[in-house]
């Protein structure tokens, strides 16, 4: 990077691209990032420049007496690193020399050293939220104020994305507010308003929006001292420091134990945050800073973090903004929606719906049923009325948008249909027909089933362009995935309603073709079922269970099976038996879950006895009986072996889903697995993993598995391609 | 190879490791003073004749660190000219001690030399020198770090161990030590603890509890449950996935006693004891140091007593009396399972759940043990053998001459 500009002669009159410059009457600087063509300020390479630049005309020029430090943008400050700049970063890392790796990764802490040592007063005046790097930067000024309004947050995402704060926020965080109070801020991720802000520390003042910027200059103008605390002589750590402190040793041996409780220890930023912290709280802040960047090119250098920040922000955010969506469609937004059926899943969307102001008809087949999936939500309002989470007036506001009813009439006029009613074929075909003689020609009509093909319902349609499917994950209000289901003949205009109303409900959608257990079900239904497989080949349940927990899957395999229970695992084997014919794969799981189901009568949680023991008012444990009735081999695989089988086996299907054209981008894969089915989230999802480990040695480790443990490791044409190719699934 | 003889053996009584401990009032420089002295005196010889005085301590910090032998050695009266040394591998420190003052003086590089432990724990809490393993987050995350009692559980769980197993050997420990102390088997090694005065604070193990019974240990509370569901339970289960989790068996009754104390044994040539018309009492075999998983971390005895049975050439079978330190019921039970022994043989006198465990000072406490419970049933040879926190496990094999 070069600076354009490297001493205090320069002519930045009315500032630069980025940074709006002005000096008021009492020599004053003021400056304003304000990025251009951007609705919030971003960390970039240009924003960095921009604040050098001016950092150092500031020090030099004799007549400047201080800065202060505000954003152009409203609500916010700046809301942190520019992601896709950061993955840029990390691009070919391995292959950069230590020392350039250092240097660019130091960059933007050099800069806000500068600043803190330039002997000119800086102050911030904190308009709105403040994350990562913006936080960053407001910590670095000598004084900050930060505007009165309770909804702003200051706080530190980035372990979030497996990074660290990597611009001196694990070091003057913990100056500030103390090592202990610090660390869940920054292991975390956990936000502060301004008044924790002020109680920690963090900032010096709260005022009303229109007085920060003059509060910050008054602090100037009265002498503000240009020095951090942490630059003082005789500054200690409040609560305590060093490795001699009692606390600080407890501290840090607690904090280790709650992180790999929490991580399994496959999320190396949270240790890289205790390290920085530890070691870094230790030293002088110009030494501390470096080890900071050290930590935090290592985090840049690893895969966990561009794989996360792939994944979980940058692509995450792609479909979240519409990256599926036809071009040419017009917005179509969803202004009345026709749920039917108020069973769980129905009054789920019916709620989340209605708070995105969406106008619900709930129909059910019996007033009693369609008044009940209303009072769910009348029962989710309520509780955030209580916890001051809204207003009741808003929440009654809400509560009208739905209407419970039993008569279709009432449908008249819904621009969307969401269907949540049994999962028979001839029920939704009749049910499609009685909807359709009410509503117009150009209502969208969707399907939430999650197992019969869209392509089969959408023929009880009368223009199967118009038939979509919606899938939803339960509980509805919490999980954030929606899987769109493109059944053969469905047209744009029900994609788009799709995604637009998805966007409306703030949901992450994928966009997937039809086929048996579309993507979500399908695949995440190998995780249980290689799980099975294992207990069948004599694996330990505990080592398989444990071996899930660790690999950073959301829920171990037989908890998550006995959730969807072993009676729904039998009766879709079944179905899948009796559709796909003499094409079935029969597997050493089929025989388990038979004898569990039908000889056993462990039917999952729902009758308290399934592949775990669910004792009334106790802990579950897994049931002593499935030692007796699956006999222990002998000899017992390896914790890799068996982590390796349960998370390959799922990226086999997802390969499969590729290939067949379920999937169209490895984009949806990964979030549709982090999101609807709880894989690992810190691979980035299982083609990011394949990516990762490398495709060519991922095909041999399957050939290998396929060996020893039959079929379903098989290895995919699209992924013998890639390999022999040697490409990624990520170009 | 020179031979390296045995020709006293003396201790502390152990005080509770609390505030309210005879002992608390007793630095522990005093401690090991009065164990000096108690050596010099009883033997008469002359302390300038003495190379090195080695102590074990597993926590040497503050008043009982920077080479505290150096100074109890003056404070003792062994004048100007006997250094000391200080050594810590946490719980076998004071065998370790006792080991290495032998291997001097087998490798020819000493004559007569002291081999000791000390370890006042009322005054410095164990854990107060802090360590890289469990607090600096780069050498926990990789090594994985769990507090002992957690491994210990777990060593429970791993070899089919249960809480009842664990409280029947407790009792058994406060049992056998009671009945040493009525026949008073430790009486010839005591010494008693004075004051300023010379009045006695403590001439007896203040912890010990023989009224202790099946159904009061049943009562108690785990101790590492807690801890264990805060997090280092899956520290522990990542390391051991196919148990399925942990179950806490350990409690302040059946796992070692925190006390203070301290002991020390005297260590010389055959010429040396010649010279001072010393009889030897047992003549060091061997001894070993290993190293083993650092999460379960307790599991080493059996490993290190195999590994110091092969250096000396022999098998179980040619070991009479086995002492295995009590840091954990499981630990004992296991070291006993994995080496296929007769329980009648192994901590005969009780151990340290009942009598407590000063940790540096243990280790020389049970060789000692040892040494005596050969002398007085007339056997010929022992071996002595801790669990060391980190992962670690030290074996010393004695035999009478």
């Amino acid at each position: 990077m070069t600076n354009n500009i490297k001493d205090g002669t320069n002519n930045i009159k009315n500032g630069t691209s980025n940074i709006k410059y002005e000096l008021d009457q009492d020599s004053i600087a003021l400056l304003t990032i304000d990025l251009p063509g951007k609705s919030m300020n971003v960390i970039s390479s240009g924003l960095l420049n921009d604040l050098e630049n001016l950092i150092i005309k500031i020090a030099q020029d004799d007549t400047i007496k201080g800065a202060v430090i505000t954003s152009g943008k409203t609500g916010s400050f700046v809301a942190g690193a520019d992601l896709s700049m950061l993955l840029g970063m990390t691009e070919n890392i391995t292959t950069i020399p230590a020392e350039e790796v250092f240097a660019s990764a130091f960059r933007m802490n050099d800069i806000l050293r500068k600043m803190e040592t330039s002997g000119k007063p800086f102050a911030a005046a904190i308009n709105g939220l403040a994350l990562g790097g913006g936080l960053e930067i407001c910590l670095a000024c000598h004084y900050r104020v930060v505007a009165d309004n309770p909804k702003i947050t200051l706080g530190f995402p980035e372990v979030m994305v497996g990074l660290l704060p990597g611009a001196g926020g694990t070091q003057r965080l913990p100056r500030l507010m103390g090592v202990q109070p610090a660390l869940p801020f920054l292991l975390q991720g956990k936000n502060m308003n301004p008044k924790n802000a002020l109680a920690n520390n963090v900032v010096h003042e709260i005022a009303p929006l229109e007085n920060i910027v003059a509060k910050a200059k008054a602090w100037i103008a009265g002498g503000g001292k240009p020095v951090q605390p942490w630059d003082e002589k005789r500054f200690k750590v409040p609560g305590g420091q060093g490795a001699f402190n009692p606390g600080i040793a407890q501290t840090f041996m607690g904090a280790q134990a709650m992180v790999q409780k929490e991580t399994k220890g496959n999320y190396p930023a949270v240790v890289a945050i205790l390290s920085c912290v530890y070691e870094g709280h230790q030293l002088p802040m110009d030494t501390a800073i470096k080890i900071e960047t050290k930590y935090f090119a290592t985090l840049l250098q690893g895969n966990v973090a561009p794989n996360m920040i792939r994944t979980l922000f940058v692509n995450k955010q792609a479909a979240e903004k519409g990256i599926r969506r036809p071009k040419d469609i017009p917005p179509m937004k969803t202004k009345k929606l026709g749920m039917l059926g108020a069973g769980m899943m129905g009054a789920g969307i019916a709620f989340v719906s209605a708070m995105a102001g969406i106008e619900v008809v709930l129909l059910d087949r019996e007033q009693k049923f369609a008044e009940k999936g209303k009072a769910y939500s009348e029962g989710l309002l309520t509780k955030r009325v209580k916890r001051k989470k809204m207003t009741q007036e808003k929440a009654d506001g809400i509560l009208a948008l739905i209407k419970p009813t039993t008569d279709y009439a009432d449908l008249e006029g819904c621009d969307l249909i969401i269907e949540a009613v049994l999962e028979d074929v001839a029920v939704k075909a009749d049910v499609t027909a009685k909807v359709e003689a009410v509503v117009g020609t150009d209502c969208i009509y969707a399907s939430n089933t999650s197992t019969l093909p869209i392509t089969g319902l959408a023929k009880a349609s009368r223009d199967e362009s118009q038939f979509i499917g919606i899938h939803f994950f339960s509980p509805v209000d919490k999980m954030p995935l929606v899987e769109i289901i493109m059944g053969e003949k469905t047209g744009d205009p029900a994609l788009a309603k799709a995604l637009d109303y998805v966007a409306q409900i703030r949901k992450t959608p994928i966009v997937v073709n039809d086929s048996r257990g579309f993507y979500t079900s399908r695949c995440f239904g190998t995780y249980v079922t290689e799980a099975v497989n294992m207990l069948a080949e004599g694996v330990s349940p505990a080592l398989i269970e444990n071996c899930g927990v660790f690999s950073g899957m959301a829920v171990g395999p037989f908890a998550v099976g006995d959730e969807v229970s072993i009676e729904l695992s039998y009766h879709v084997g079944q179905a899948t038996k009796k559709g796909m014919g003499d094409a079935y794969p029969v597997q050493p799981a089929d025989a388990v879950i038979e004898k569990m189901y039908l000889e056993l009568d462990r039917k999952g949680k729902k009758n308290g006895h399934g592949w775990y023991e669910y004792p009334e008012g106790g802990t579950k444990y897994l049931w002593p009986g499935l030692g007796e009735n699956f006999p222990l081999a002998e000899n017992q695989p390896t914790a890799e072996d068996v982590t390796n089988r349960l998370l390959y086996r799922q990226a086999i299907e997802v390969i499969r889903c590729y290939e067949e054209g379920v999937l169209t981008a490895p984009e949806d894969a990964d979030i549709g697995a982090i999101f609807g089915w709880g894989f690992a989230p810190w691979t980035g999802g299982p083609l990011s993993m394949v990516d990762t480990i490398g495709v060519k040695e991922f095909a041999a480790e399957c050939d290998r598995l396929a060996q020893k443990h039959g079929g379903g490791f098989s290895v995919p044409e699209m992924l013998r391609g890639k390999a022999d190719n040697n490409e990624k699934f990520y170009s | 190879m020179t031979e390296a003889y045995i020709y006293d053996y003396v201790k502390t009584p152990r005080g509770r490791g609390k505030a309210n401990g005879s002992l608390h009032e007793v630095t522990p420089i005093d401690l090991l003073t009065q164990i000096l002295k108690a050596l010099k005196d009883r033997t008469e010889f002359d302390p300038e004749l003495v190379d090195d005085i080695i102590t074990g301590t597993a926590t040497p910090v503050a008043e009982q660190g920077a080479v505290m032998p150096r100074f109890a050695g003056i404070m003792a009266g062994y004048g100007h000219h006997v250094p000391g040394l200080q050594v810590n591998r946490f719980c076998s420190s004071g065998l370790v001690a006792t080991n290495y003052a032998a291997a001097r003086v087998m490798a020819g590089q000493a004559d007569l030399i002291i081999g000791s432990g000390v370890e006042a724990m009322s005054r410095i809490p164990m854990g107060s020198d802090g360590g890289a393993w469990a607090v600096d987050p780069q050498a926990s995350a990789n090594i994985g770090f769990a507090p002992q009692g957690i491994g210990a559980d777990l060593m429970g769980n791993l070899y089919g161990f249960s809480r009842e197993d664990c409280d029947a050997f407790a009792v058994q420990s406060q049992q056998r030590a009671k009945a040493a102390w009525d026949k008073g088997y430790f009486a010839d090694s005591l010494v008693p603890i004075k004051d300023k005065l010379g009045m006695i604070v403590l001439d007896h193990d203040e912890h010990m509890r023989p009224e202790a019974t099946m159904e009061a240990l049943a009562g108690l509370k785990p101790s590492f449950a807690d801890m264990g569901e805060f997090g280092f339970d899956s520290i522990a289960l990542k390391r051991y996935p196919h148990v399925e989790k942990i179950t806490h068996i350990h409690h302040a009754g059946n796992a070692s006693g925190i006390v203070d104390g301290a002991a020390g044994i005297l260590i010389g040539t055959k010429e040396m004891g010649d010279a001072l018309g010393l009889k030897p009492r047992a003549r060091f075999v061997s001894f070993a140091d290993i190293g083993s998983e650092p999460v379960v971390m307790l599991d080493g005895p059996g490993r290190s007593a195999g590994k110091a049975l092969k250096r000396a050439g022999m098998t179980t079978d040619d070991i009479d009396v086995w002492e295995i330190n009590e840091a954990f019921a499981a630990v004992a039970l296991r070291f006993i399972q994995e080496l296929g022994l007769d329980s009648a043989n192994v901590n005969v006198n009780g151990g340290s759940i009942a009598m407590g465990h000063p940790l540096g000072a243990t280790g020389a406490i049970i060789l000692g043990t040892a040494l005596e419970e050969m002398e007085r049933s007339d056997k010929s040879t022992a071996l002595a053998s801790l669990c060391v926190g980190g992962g670690m496990a030290t074996a010393t094999i004695i035999e009478r001459v």
